[in-house]
């Protein structure tokens, strides 16, 4: 049951980035079952991401779906979520929608600037326009070659 | 005790909310675009960090209030903010000081709670502390972009650091609840957070071009409930729906 409910809440995409899923952004941290139910953990990713109900219903619903009756959704907040969960996969599917994944989180905190590469064309010539984008996971860039703006997940 | 736990949640969870109160009445007003979406993000990051140490608050008390009824169902003299985060906006320099003030505490206050004894204090606060990352960096660098600005920028600036600095003094002060959590390992003595602070501002000010004002009366009170009487009206817009209409929902 626990390996299905793994494969199932694969397909269940993130409200806000809707190319990738929430396993590919590493917010289900465990499942199991537990006195007939099954007990999803789910880690927030920004304190205030709007978004944190809605998956919570996401998964709730996806579960029922499957004919899973009793679901609890556990919210962990320890370990902190980190753009380092983000699985090999969601970063490419992320790159594939125009999105720049995220440069490594490093020890000295999320503020060390990397190089940020355009999702169009390559260049590396790119320019910050925002550090805070559309969402809260999100800066916006543009690419000094070919123009063109976009959104950079930021390391965290 | 647990009343005291519940003191100092408060504490935490109305300086977020009230500043990030504060932060979303730019929406719309912000200089520049991508300041309206940055403060819009600050705000929110805010937000969810008061909901985070207001819901642990509504459990301890255990009177079946949630963080919306404590955020919306308690007057100005039941809230337990720093004097600084209910500053009004003013000009965007005034907002920026503000800010980065509050900032340069909260980073400095959420790594030392990080490693609260209370496993759930140490959660919020090391989940909390990633987003302030951000948030000091662009408060610090405005600060110095308004500082050593245009003559305009600079002279407001100064004028805000004057005029805010009075509520510095306050993020420093213990009192019975301060101590009763550091005894417990829970909490942080605010005093030991003084020194690291101020070597941060007044190098940011000097880089900024911006004077230190000199030692004065520091304001004190917002902790235990004595408030300037600016929370009043920012707590009338904040609440007036959920009062005019409890239990209202989307």
């Amino acid at each position: 049951m626990v390996a299905r409910a793994w494969e199932w809440l694969d397909e269940v995409p993130d409200p806000e980035l809707p190319s990738v899923t929430i396993t590919d952004l590493g917010i289900v941290r465990e499942i199991r079952e537990d006195a007939g139910a099954l007990v999803v953990a789910l880690t927030p990713t920004y304190s205030g991401c709007p978004a944190t109900a809605v998956i919570e219903a996401d998964v709730t619903r996806a579960l029922h779906e499957h004919g899973v009756e009793r679901v609890r959704i556990e919210r962990r907040l320890a370990p902190a979520w980190t753009t380092d969960w983000i699985t090999p996969r969601g970063r490419e599917r992320l790159h594939e929608h125009g999105i720049v994944p995220p440069g490594a989180t490093l020890a000295d905190g999320p503020l060390v600037t990397v190089l940020i590469r355009c999702p169009r064309c390559a260049s590396t010539k790119t320019s910050e326009i925002s550090r805070f984008g559309s969402t809260p996971c999100k800066a916006l860039y543009r690419c000094d070659d070919c123009r063109e703006p976009f959104d950079y997940v930021k390391p965290h | 005790m647990m009343g005291e736990r519940l003191e100092y949640l408060l504490r935490l969870g109305d300086s977020a909310l009230v500043l990030a109160q504060r932060c979303a009445a730019w929406v719309a007003h912000a200089p520049i675009m991508e300041e309206d979406v940055a403060l819009a993000n600050v705000a929110l990051d805010l937000f969810g960090q008061a909901k985070l140490w207001l819901e642990y608050a509504g459990e301890i008390e255990g009177a079946g209030r949630d963080a919306d009824a404590l955020a919306f169902h308690r007057d100005a003299s039941d809230y337990r903010n720093l004097l600084l985060v209910e500053q009004p906006n003013g000009n965007f320099a005034d907002t920026i000081v503000r800010g980065y003030f509050c900032d340069a505490w909260a980073q400095l206050n959420l790594s030392a709670l990080a490693a609260s004894s209370d496993e759930r204090i140490a959660a919020i606060a090391a989940k909390s502390l990633k987003e302030t990352a951000y948030h000091l960096r662009r408060s610090q660098d405005w600060l110095v972009r308004l500082g050593d600005g245009t003559d305009v920028s600079h002279e407001r600036a100064q004028r805000a650091v004057d005029e805010l600095w009075c509520y510095t003094g306050e993020l420093f002060i213990g009192d019975e609840i301060d101590a009763a959590m550091v005894a417990q390992g829970v909490g942080v003595e605010p005093n030991s957070l003084r020194a690291p602070w101020l070597a941060r501002v007044e190098a940011a000010l000097e880089t900024a071009t911006l004077v230190k004002p000199g030692d004065g009366w520091m304001q004190r009170g917002g902790k235990q409930g004595r408030h300037t009487e600016a929370l009043s009206y920012m707590l009338a817009e904040m609440q007036v729906l959920p009062r005019s209409y409890p239990g209202a929902q989307w």
